[in-house]
């Protein structure tokens, strides 16, 4: 492990992180299926097929609430 | 209920379940196995046998495996709240929000820093630090299942909160009630305790694999005495605190009760059904219900499994539908009246605000918050069978699980005795017997959270939302095509970790120094 004499801390965090990521052998195909899977959930599901439904309609938190309020009320 | 899009709403409930079912896959693993290696860890850092590291660190790549397959699949969860559910999210307000946020914070911090120290700190920080962090892994994982489990608690039984109707949502009034809520803290404990039953029984299940081809003895063995140990204990303890999460559903969910029981008509000294199949009731009179045949029963145990009195009644399906005045249960039909009461009010009080009517928006909000309690009840028409859960799979799953439960029980304490004689690879059908038991638990332990979710059913908050007014008004279709999407990218991803885990176990521990 190299090492940084002047913060010998945040150095041994870093290569401890660092020496990590670079040994890996199992964990490479692992962080790649977790790449993947990050990408599909936040970039392509996230955003094209789950959308928060009253961000998306409503402007602010009294549209919301008023949304919410008729829904409650009338669907009886 | 006219308005009620049903396809909508079941395609939303079933997407939700696709994606608990998935994300439960690999929970109950990282929750029991991070205990088995700090355990192993443990003696390997007070005996300074390489043998116990070598053992250690074979269990941790296979839970690293498990671990990275799971990272945020419960993410998935969080969107569908926001887009399939956004009245429920909103209408739960910071008392759902509250926790899952401890949880994320707890989780980042515990699990993402000591996970770190646990792969890669071999070597590099002390013996102790580094078993600390494998400890504090343990613990993490255990405390984040706590704040969902917390969340799931208060909609089986909503307390500590009150309904503000000036923005529609609960608001919380006492966090300890909440976080104490006794449904919450039985709830905990039997999830947890039954996830320390399944991780038991894959490490005993793939230490069965090695000794059946005669391949890494000594881990083998050594990884099933530490294991059986773990699991009969988890055995023990989940049979204890689902005795205490029944208890706590007789008291707040008799309905869910009756269903796991396939109770229609209550009775005193009701016995606890250990075997039974269910068919359509034939008398027109009871239409619609199940009758129990080739049943077999332990007497009056359930009315002291429900009440701690032998001779205690048992409301039935009917009983809590039709009411019971012998037994002080009110009819149904009181309920919805109630319900409608409160909805009309809360309608009035809004009504009469924005007109600038003071006085009689409090007199309607007094009415609102007298019948506040039976407020969901409001939605339902005369047809009570909307009130009813599916009896027959909350029965099926309640007994498959039970069943299931014990006979692990039994398992660990055979293992137990043959690990002690050291004749635990001697019997071939015991080693098949173990590999069997890791599908058992995970099939027991998906029963458990079918029991619970699906019995439960027609509330997503007991008593006051239904789960069809909490579904957002959306395209029934987009919801098809995302739960037809969920399903490729879940199968995707479950066939990638059943593969690498497999080959994993296949190469079996690297020797120490590789």
């Amino acid at each position: 492990m190299k090492g940084n004499k002047s913060h010998p801390l945040f150095s041994k965090i870093f290569y401890l992180y660092y020496d990590g990521f670079r040994s890996m052998t199992v964990g490479k195909k692992l962080w790649a299926i977790i790449l993947i899977k990050l990408a599909i959930f936040f970039l392509v599901m996230r955003i094209f097929f789950f959308p928060d439904f009253l961000k998306t309609h409503f402007k602010n938190d009294k549209e919301r609430s008023n949304y919410v309020f008729e829904q409650l009320i009338n669907q009886e | 209920m006219e308005n009620i899009d049903f396809s909508l709403v079941d395609w939303s409930r079933a997407q939700f379940a696709l994606t608990a079912y998935y994300h439960w896959l690999f929970v109950p693993l990282t929750l029991g196995i991070t205990w088995i290696i700090a355990i192993m860890e443990t003696i390997y850092v007070r005996t300074g046998n390489p043998e116990w590291k070598r053992t250690t660190k074979f269990w941790m790549i296979l839970f690293g495996i498990n671990f990275a397959i799971s990272v945020s699949t419960g993410i998935i969860m969080e969107f569908e709240f926001g887009t399939n559910w956004s009245n429920y999210s909103w209408f739960v307000g910071d008392i759902f929000g509250a926790p899952l946020a401890i949880e994320g914070i707890m989780a980042f911090f515990m699990e993402s820093v000591f996970i770190a120290v646990m792969f890669f700190g071999w070597n590099k920080v002390s013996k102790r630090f580094h078993l600390t962090s494998t400890w504090l892994v343990a613990l993490g994982s255990n405390l984040s299942a706590l704040w969902i489990l917390v969340a799931n608690g208060w909609m089986q039984n909503p307390v500590g909160m009150f309904f503000n109707p000036d923005t529609a949502r609960n608001e919380m009034l006492n966090f300890w009630e909440v976080f104490l809520n006794p449904i919450a803290v039985n709830k905990f404990l039997h999830t947890i305790f039954s996830s320390y039953v399944y991780a038991a029984a894959f490490v005993i299940g793939v230490s069965s694999w090695y000794l059946l081809r005669k391949r890494h003895i000594l881990l083998a063995k050594r990884s099933s005495l530490i294991a059986s140990v773990f699991g009969l204990l988890g055995a023990a303890a989940t049979v204890i605190t689902g005795d205490g999460s029944a208890y706590q559903v007789a008291q707040h969910q008799p309905m869910k009760l009756a269903a796991m029981e396939g109770l229609y008509k209550g009775t005193e000294n009701a016995g606890l059904v250990v075997f039974c199949f269910l068919k359509d009731a034939e008398n027109p009179e009871n239409q619609g219900h199940k009758e129990q045949i080739m049943k077999i029963q332990f007497p009056r145990l359930l009315s002291y499994l429900a009440y701690r009195n032998f001779n205690a009644f048992v409301p039935g399906i009917k009983d809590l539908i039709d009411g019971n005045p012998e037994q002080g249960i009110p009819p149904v039909a009181e309920k919805i009246e109630k319900g409608k009461r409160s909805i009309h009010a809360l309608s009035t009080y809004k009504r009469e605000k924005e007109a600038g009517n003071i006085s009689a928006a409090l007199e309607a909000r007094k009415i609102f918050e007298e019948n506040f309690e039976y407020f969901g009840y409001g939605y339902f028409d005369d047809d009570y069978n909307h009130l009813i859960p599916n009896v027959p799979v909350t029965f099926y799953s309640f007994h498959i699980m039970v069943g299931l439960g014990f006979l692990f029980v039994l398992f660990f304490l055979l293992s137990l005795q043959k690990v002690f004689k050291n004749s635990i690879g001697e019997k071939r059908w015991f080693l098949y017997a173990g590999i069997l038991m890791i599908p058992a638990t995970f099939l027991a332990s998906q029963m458990g959270w079918t029991v619970a979710e699906m019995g439960r059913q027609p509330w997503v908050i007991q008593d006051i939302m239904p789960t069809m007014i909490a579904v957002s008004q959306i395209n029934a279709d987009a919801v098809k095509l995302t739960f037809t999407l969920f399903a490729l990218i879940f199968s995707g991803l479950a066939i990638a970790e059943v593969s690498i885990m497999l080959k994993q176990i296949k190469t079996g521990p690297k020797e120490e120094g590789n």
